[in-house]
């Protein structure tokens, strides 16, 4: 376990907030490449996704989230056949990135969604934790 | 001396909180697969605080509960969110109420010793 320190309510809370981040950041990359052509089959984009897991902190009871890595998917590439492109290779065909604009669509939508629920408990975890400060 | 200082009420707020986190974890792995939400069930729960505070044994992992979800999904996640936000804003609540009563047994606990 990378972490030393128990994991508390706020540390779970940012490593979770990460972790939606890279899932963010990886369906967007997929966006930005949908449409994108090669020459090669191989050479053509192919979507990534983030693959997460629970870190169990037996200290305190808590689960976090981590990314454990991103895989690439193994859709093939869309063959098209366009002889007047540049990129076309000796048959007449390019290679256009496998992505489902929807399918990323609504994954951005899920993991802004998870973020703000994530956000709104932080927020009333630490009110509550400030009135038990606060309190003679 | 806890239970002689707040009665229940202090085995209940660290219940309440424990309970939070519990709720808090179940929501940052809504999207992780194969992830078992969890719950407290507050009852066993404190009844199991209480006894061990009399000196008596017990489990201290008791009322610790799998929730079942209400329709399962392909990928094992059992995390439904709109049932975890219910269930954090109801602990919230209860873990205020639970505030008030202890810092009410402070106050006239504090207003006995100035002897106002």
């Amino acid at each position: 376990m990378p972490e030393q320190t128990p994991m508390t309510l706020f540390s779970m809370t940012t490593r979770a907030m990460s972790a939606q981040m890279v899932r963010m950041n990886a369906a967007t990359s997929n966006l930005a490449n949908a449409g994108s052509v090669s020459s090669t089959e191989a050479g053509a984009y192919r979507p990534i996704r983030a693959v997460f897991a629970v870190e169990l902190d037996r200290a305190s009871g808590l689960a976090g989230v981590t990314t454990t890595g991103l895989v690439r998917s193994e859709t093939a590439a869309t063959k098209r056949y366009d002889p007047g492109h540049p990129l076309a290779d000796t048959d007449g065909n390019v290679f256009e990135a496998p992505v489902d604009e929807t399918a990323e669509m609504v994954e951005i939508m899920e993991s802004a969604r998870q973020y703000q629920n994530l956000v709104q408990a932080l927020q009333t975890a630490k009110q509550l934790m400030l009135e038990t400060l606060r309190s003679q | 001396m806890n239970e002689g200082f707040f009665g229940i009420h202090g085995a209940a707020l660290t219940l309440r909180s424990e309970r939070m986190g519990v709720i808090a974890s179940n929501i940052a792995n809504a999207a992780t697969p194969g992830y078992k939400a969890r719950d407290i069930d507050f009852n066993a729960a404190l009844d199991a605080r209480m006894a061990a505070l009399r000196g008596e044994p017990g489990d201290p992992r008791a009322g610790m509960v799998w929730r079942t979800p209400t329709m399962p999904s392909l990928d094992g996640n059992t995390v439904e969110l709109s049932r975890e936000q219910v269930a954090f804003a109801e602990n919230a609540m209860a873990y205020s109420a639970t505030l008030s009563f202890v810092q009410g047994r402070v106050n006239s606990i504090t207003r006995a010793l100035k002897g106002e």
